[in-house]
């Protein structure tokens, strides 16, 4: 059986379902860190590698999304159910109005912009106290009410027993999964290979009668949406919101788990989130200084491996197969 | 306006707006010695460095070292920040000769994530040999005094600064105009496949125009050391500010760099006067409105 034919996803899927009853507390911890930020990092690569448009100020739309929900949980009292697209659909907004802007612009006054909109929103944060609690940020976000896990695991013993952020973790899972599953759909669909076409071409696209800016306009929201989600989300898991969720370095830091794990590859910026923590939570415990190490991996992926750790296992494995049909 | 004091609008004095005026043209100076750097380099290499924030911080940190291997003499201020300025200008020429030059050419993300790897790899540096204790260093012998101008008290060194601005500003100015360097560095940012063809080395003229822009952030860096503490963290503030300045201004377009400089020290120190609150939006709302209405800036020229 070719290892393409292998249904991955269904099956990191299943898996991931096991983490908080065979793995410890703190592996369940760091999966739903992995997950949420591949949901992050695979909205940038929507943006990033496929329409071929560098964002240097994603985070933007995660913070938006991070205070959104956290606000409406802590200080509206609103529920899950409703904060959480309320994030999605808020960073949606935003994108959509900064992104006018943006697509107008190329290259590299495009990511100078999306910067620049980036900062206004953590300015925004830092200061303005009473909304977001300025610098000292927001602690203290309720989780979900999993009050109905409870009930249901009254009648199936199996979802039963688990505790709070065991739960919040099958719940990120599945929202995960359903946002991935969505992002995986639009860029196979016909849109999807219009922003490919754009990136390749923008001129010829152009010519072909395509209006691209409103296509990088739609793939902006799209994946200012899906960075909202995963900051709502993020908000939560965090156990608080901060302005420095909107922070540039944030940015960078989320392009580089795409670019880490691959841009070419669907899964890859999942992957490159997955790697990327691993080894933090790897090294963290040897070293204070992870940075030296992140930027040295940075490194040796621009000049040796620019097509990241799935461009690499891509190569690797048509050489097995070129090997094996000469053989 | 009338002089009735009114809880909602005082009215400043003179002398408060003339010494907010100078401290804002002082920060404006630092801001164009770094920014300057920045801008050149991506007049000429079309790359913005983010590295270039954390060189400013390494010019900060080798003063302060230089300084202590010198005790406090007369001239050991001056020596170390020419000394600071001189190491880092080296280690720019360094990271574009080994690593940088093998990435021209390549997609714009590579070359932004590379000098993004470089803010990690030697802020991590900067940790290791300094510590994350803060530093600081004293002003010069001859310029720690103060001198008294329309009711506000002007340190010396602020008006230093403030008089070097303009001076490196004029003689960069003059360089680019008369020199050949100068001539090349222009024609290398208008078009450099035509000055390659012509049989000039370009190569070296990146790597030259490399090592003077890192000089210019190393400098700015040691010579604000009286003034700012010198902590980790420093550097990826920094760079934000001279982001928004060179886009402000135009990136590459040389007065544009310094008509941005003006503009933000200005906008900065009247508006935490007068919106606390807004301050740091107000700046970013500027570069925003910018890039939005003239993309290349005040000053500059629409790239091709």
């Amino acid at each position: 059986m070719s290892l393409r034919r292998i249904p991955w996803a269904a099956l990191v899927f299943v898996a991931a379902l096991f983490v908080p009853a065979l793995g410890t507390r703190y592996y369940t911890f760091l999966a739903n860190d992995v997950l949420i930020w591949a949901l992050f990092a695979t909205s940038l690569n929507l943006l990033v590698g496929y329409t071929g448009l560098v964002s240097f100020g994603h985070a933007a739309y995660f913070g938006i999304g991070a205070y959104t929900t956290g606000i409406l949980m802590k200080k509206a009292g609103v529920s899950f159910l409703l904060a959480f697209p309320a994030a999605g659909l808020l960073a949606a907004l935003f994108a959509l109005v900064f992104g006018f802007f943006c697509v107008r612009l190329t290259r590299i006054y495009f990511a100078m912009l999306t910067l620049a909109f980036a900062q206004i929103v953590w300015a925004v944060c830092f200061k303005w106290n009473e909304v977001t609690g300025g610098e000292q940020g927001m602690p203290e976000i309720p989780y979900p009410d999993f009050g109905w896990i409870d009930r249901v695991a009254a009648f199936v013993p199996v979802l039963g027993g688990y505790r709070t952020a065991e739960q919040f973790y099958f719940l990120t899972l599945v929202l995960v999964a359903v946002c991935l599953l969505i992002l995986r759909r639009i860029v196979g669909s016909p849109f999807g290979r219009m922003l490919a076409t754009i990136r390749e071409n923008p001129e010829r696209a152009e010519f072909i009668g395509v209006n691209v800016r409103r296509y990088e306009l739609a793939a902006f929201v799209l994946a200012g949406a899906f960075a909202g989600l995963a900051g709502g989300l993020f908000g939560i898991f965090n156990r608080g919101v901060f302005p420095d969720f909107a922070y540039w370095t944030k940015s960078s830091e989320v392009l580089i788990m795409t670019l880490l794990g691959g841009m070419g590859a669907f899964f890859g910026p999942a992957l490159g989130a997955a790697v990327l923590i691993w080894l933090n939570q790897q090294i963290v415990s040897y070293t204070e200084y992870w940075p030296l190490v992140l930027g040295t991996i940075l490194v040796v992926l621009l000049f040796v491996f620019p097509g990241g750790i799935a461009g690499a296992l891509a190569l690797l494995l048509r050489r097995s197969r070129r090997g094996v049909a000469r053989a | 306006m009338t002089a009735r004091p009114s809880p909602h609008h005082f009215v400043p004095d003179l002398s408060f707006v003339f010494a907010q005026s100078l401290s804002g043209l002082t920060a404006a100076m630092f801001l164009f010695l770094i920014a300057s750097g920045l801008s050149l380099i991506f007049g000429v290499l079309r790359v913005l460095n983010f590295a270039h924030g954390t060189f400013y911080m390494l010019g900060a940190y080798a003063a302060y070292q230089i300084v202590q291997w010198l005790g406090t003499g007369p001239v050991s201020f001056w020596l170390s920040a020419l000394g600071a300025a001189l190491g880092v200008a080296l280690l720019g020429g360094i990271v574009e000769r080994l690593l940088f030059q093998r990435l021209y050419g390549k997609e714009e993300l590579y070359q932004l994530l590379f000098t993004y790897a470089l803010v990690l790899i030697l802020g991590d540096a900067a940790k290791l040999i300094w510590g994350t204790q803060q530093k600081s260093l004293s002003r010069p012998p001859g310029l720690s005094g103060a001198v008294t101008m329309l009711g506000a008290t002007i340190p010396y060194y602020n008006l230093f600064i403030i008089l070097l601005g303009p001076a490196i500003a004029l003689g960069f100015w003059f360089a680019l105009q008369r020199t050949r360097a100068g001539r090349l560095i222009r024609a290398a940012a208008l078009d450099r496949e035509t000055l390659g063809a012509l049989g000039v080395n370009v190569n070296a003229l990146y790597t030259g125009v490399f090592v003077l822009g890192s000089f210019l952030g190393g400098l700015g860096g040691a010579l604000i050391t009286p003034m700012r503490a010198i902590v980790p963290g420093m550097d990826t503030d920094v760079i934000v500010e001279a982001f928004v300045v060179v886009v402000i201004g135009g990136l590459g377009s040389f007065w544009g760099t310094f008509l941005g400089a003006l503009i933000y020290g200005q906008v900065l120190s009247f508006g935490i006067l007068f919106f606390p609150r807004f301050s740091i939006f107000s700046i970013f709302a500027l570069m925003a409105a910018v890039l939005i209405v003239r993309p290349w800036g005040l000053l500059g020229r629409p790239l091709r």
